[in-house]
């Protein structure tokens, strides 16, 4: 056998078994999947807070009470270790290229609530090495915890700080575990998901929720959506738009043109 | 050849050693494990079934467990359409762990006797008592 003819045989062999092997994987698949017929549809999820509604320090409280205990936050005090999805936050750390000397009092006060962005192009998408985070169809960024290596260059390339990390089994810091959803385990990040599992039951998140209309959720692909109503008749601003990270969450400041 | 007998002697020696897991093996009785079905949700079910039969479950559910996880997280399907037509919530809190709520009894029994350790209650089942 010449060389020519030996190449022949090796690559119409290598055809036939990738061919087999084709076959075989089409033989194990297994049964159909499907979305639930509830689930919200959306190309674009997108959130829009009203600070003016955000008053006294129980309204921030209901919020991150609600959502942290939904989905077994653990409720840790040293602030090196703290897991937060969503929390309260000053003007000053919230909106920093916004400072400026001049600003009113009542301005510089302002508290807001803070959360992961969502963003359009996310930064913790691009670091993360294992694909453990990654932006899904409908504009969530979401993290799947069975492949996040505890590497934390998210929480390096989050501009936000949305993200936490979990030094130590968190469980024993969750008062009472909601059997509904996992808890996370030592050695992962963790953020805010939107509540993708409860949009894909047909359910609004949490926070939304508990806010008694503070906070409004929505399509921002779609021009008849809550949300685009809404940023149609307000300005509104975005934390770091700057970076060209193009977050899903938009702040309204509220209480007519005059702060805005 | 020079030390025949002591050479001999240590080669069969060696060879006890080397096979000595599978000698022990085949003169123990190994029991096989007793997976409970015993628990309060099961016992009101009027048909006893799972998602898929039993022998299925038996020989891939780790597979069936990463293909729900793939397809809820990446792909945002939940419902699971079974070989019956059945649907479920692919969901190892809400659906699996519903019936299956006795871990030492069901999970924990086979997984001790083929010496595996997967981690899924690492972050799953923690509001169910173990």
């Amino acid at each position: 056998m010449n060389r020519r003819d030996f190449i022949k045989l090796m690559a119409s062999l290598g055809i036939g078994s990738a061919l087999v092997l084709e076959g075989i994987d089409k033989i194990g698949a297994a049964a159909e999947v499907a979305p639930d017929s509830k689930a919200l549809p959306a190309k674009h999820w997108g959130m829009v807070i009203d600070v003016s509604k955000f008053n006294s320090p129980q309204d921030f409280q209901k919020v991150a009470q609600a959502c942290h205990q939904y989905h077994n936050v653990p409720d840790i005090d040293d602030p090196r270790h703290e897991v937060k999805w969503i929390w309260q936050e000053d003007f000053e750390h919230t909106f920093a290229e916004l400072e400026s000397e001049y600003l009113s009092e009542k301005v510089k006060q302002l508290q807001f609530p803070v959360l992961c962005n969502h963003c359009e192009n996310p930064a913790c998408v691009r670091v993360c090495p294992t694909k453990a985070t990654f932006k899904r169809e409908d504009g969530i960024v979401a993290m799947d915890y069975h492949r996040c290596i505890g590497c934390r260059y998210c929480m390096a390339a989050c501009p936000y700080g949305a993200r936490s990390f979990n030094f130590f089994d968190p469980r024993p810091y969750i008062e009472q575990i909601n059997s509904d959803v996992p808890t996370r385990t030592k050695g992962v990040v963790e953020k805010c998901t939107f509540c993708v599992e409860r949009l894909a039951k047909g359910q609004q998140p949490v926070c939304v929720e508990a806010s008694g209309g503070a906070i409004v959720f929505g399509d921002l692909d779609d021009p008849n959506s809550s949300v685009r109503q809404v940023l149609k008749d307000n300005f509104f601003i975005r934390r770091k738009v700057e970076l060209g990270t193009g977050p899903s969450v938009y702040y309204i400041i509220g209480g007519g043109g005059a702060s805005a | 050849m020079y030390n025949r007998g002591k050479i001999i002697i240590g080669l069969v020696i060696f060879g006890l050693i080397i096979t000595a897991p599978f000698l022990l093996n085949m003169v123990q009785a190994n029991e096989p494990p007793e997976v409970s079905l015993d628990t309060p949700v099961i016992n009101q079910l009027s048909e006893k079934e799972c998602v898929e039969s039993a022998d299925f479950m038996r020989s891939q559910h780790p597979q069936l467990l990463n293909d729900w996880r793939d397809q809820v997280v990446r792909e945002g399907k939940t419902v699971y359409v079974s070989s019956s037509g059945k649907e479920y919530e692919m969901s190892l809190d809400n659906s699996c762990l519903q019936c299956h709520s006795n871990r030492s009894e069901f999970c924990d029994a086979c997984h001790a006797y083929t010496s595996v350790d997967p981690y899924c209650w690492d972050c799953h089942g923690g509001g169910i008592a173990k």
